[in-house]
């Protein structure tokens, strides 16, 4: 059924609809709407999941490990300081490989205080082991919530669903809401193996030696790889019962382009006007949509570029002395190519500010006339 | 080569041990030990809600402190209504 949702919206009746068993959550801006709506749900009955309320981020995430542990499906929300404040636990998740999934609305890191969006508090969490999925429109977002799952029940990973804050998070757009008979279909109950039983006496984590350490790590990274493939499977059996398909990365009118605009989130919409634009225009232009941050699609990415053609990648996020930070992971990923295409960084937008059309088109025509500097980052603003 | 060799899909993704927590005998990390007052304490409970590690024993009536777990937080000393718990130094082991 077609409904107008705004982008938190999309995400709680996504969280309903995989029948998830216990949220956790802190109210924060520009998330707090999600898990409203989740209380409304459950106050009319339509939510049936076990609401368990904290008095930190740090306890959200506490109460979901714990949830996990015993094998219920759980759900947090969070933004920014949030984030920041989870950090600990986040580690501790994804190594005891609990598939948590959490809603990041991106929001820009204080100081100074700040609501808007940008995406350096998603990827300040690089390193904690969770997957990382980008959205760019409020469908996407209901849609990641029920892939993500998917994803990390089968590789026993938790997973960031990230986009926006207010851009999408508090922008209406038209959403196919699924029947919940499909979303069944699509995902199963969750059975976890490794879930903690009343009737065994068992300790969980417990201090290993260093082999055993080390072994635990490296079976981590494998499964993280391996969810390049779970990704793409669960994209696909998501098209035949959805008809709506997910890629890790998702390219748009790339065919014969010269140069490529490297666009992750609510920006990647826009860059599909601005490609468009520019096409009529007569220049080359493509898109390449990055949907997966971690794990990071570099394979994909080797397969996609062509010797030859420029990347212009916009990063609304930044990693302070050194560059936008999906332009660095990038780069590393086509280091190991022979002939490498030329990349250029941009850094837009941090704190919220618009990443427009026009913006979007001058970013595409320096890179294209090579006026952009490949060796640093270029910083980029809307004239208005 | 010092590679490393495993397979990774033979090693279980968690480490859980058939032992149970239990056996970690968390209070040799004390440094101060809870005394209750006998004559003082009023049984009313309050030390056995807050207890974070839940070793407060009050099957007796009078809460006895399970000193293989209890480390010490003097959160039971904090709450106590009746001011009946006092915390002495350790003596050195």
């Amino acid at each position: 059924m077609r409904k107008v949702l705004m982008g938190n919206h999309a995400a709680a009746v996504g969280v309903k609809l995989a029948r998830t068993d216990v949220v956790s959550a802190y109210p924060i801006t520009p998330q707090t709407q999600i898990i409203e709506m989740l209380n409304d749900l459950g106050e009319s009955g339509q939510f049936t999941g076990r609401f368990i309320k904290v008095e930190s981020e740090h306890s959200a995430m506490a109460a979901c490990l714990g949830s996990a542990t015993v094998g219920a499906r759980s759900f947090t929300a969070t933004s920014s300081q949030g984030l920041a404040y989870m950090h600990e636990m986040l580690h501790w998740v994804s190594g005891a490989r609990l598939p948590i999934v959490m809603v990041d609305v991106n929001r820009a890191m204080g100081a100074p205080w700040i609501l808007w969006t940008d995406q350096t508090d998603s990827l300040s969490q690089r390193d904690t082991g969770w997957m990382q999925f980008y959205c760019s429109s409020n469908q996407e977002i209901l849609d990641s919530v029920l892939m993500a799952y998917r994803v990390a029940e089968q590789v026993l990973i938790p997973a960031m669903v990230v986009y926006d804050g207010f851009t999408l998070s508090h922008t209406y757009e038209p959403v196919d809401v699924p029947d919940q008979k499909l979303v069944d279909e699509f995902l199963p109950k969750l059975e976890n193996a490794y879930a903690l039983r009343p009737d065994t006496a068992e300790a969980f984590s417990a201090l290993p030696s260093p082999k055993e350490y080390y072994r635990l790590k490296a079976r981590l990274d494998h499964d993280m790889t391996r969810a390049l493939g779970v990704f793409e499977e669960a994209g696909k059996r998501f098209e035949e019962i959805f008809g709506r398909r997910y890629r890790l990365i998702e390219p748009y009118r790339c065919e014969d382009a010269d140069t490529i605009l490297v666009v992750s989130g609510a920006p990647a919409s826009t860059a599909q006007a601005a490609v468009d634009d520019l096409r009529k225009q007569g220049c080359r232009a493509g898109l390449l949509k990055m949907r997966a941050f971690r794990p990071f699609p570099a394979e994909a990415l080797r397969d996609f570029v062509r010797p030859g053609t420029r990347l212009a990648v916009v990063d609304r996020n930044y990693s302070q002395g050194h560059h936008g930070i999906f332009c660095e992971e990038i780069k590393s990923a086509l280091f190991p190519l022979k002939s490498r295409p030329e990349v250029y960084g941009f850094i837009a937008g941090l704190g919220g500010g618009d990443i427009t059309p026009e913006l979007l088109k001058e970013i595409w025509k320096e890179a294209d006339e090579g006026r952009a500097d490949a060796s640093t980052a270029n910083w980029m603003e809307d004239a208005r | 080569m010092p590679r490393l060799a495993f397979d990774p899909e033979k090693t279980a993704p968690i480490l859980i041990s058939g032992r149970s927590m239990a056996e970690n005998k968390t209070g040799i990390w004390r440094s101060i030990r809870p005394q209750i007052d006998k004559e003082k304490c009023t049984h009313c409970m309050v030390c056995w809600k807050y207890c974070p590690e839940a070793c407060v024993d009050i099957a007796s009536g009078i809460p006895e402190i399970n000193m293989g777990y209890c480390k010490g937080c003097a959160i039971c000393a904090d709450v106590c209504p009746a001011d009946c718990v006092e915390m002495v130094e350790e003596v050195a082991r």
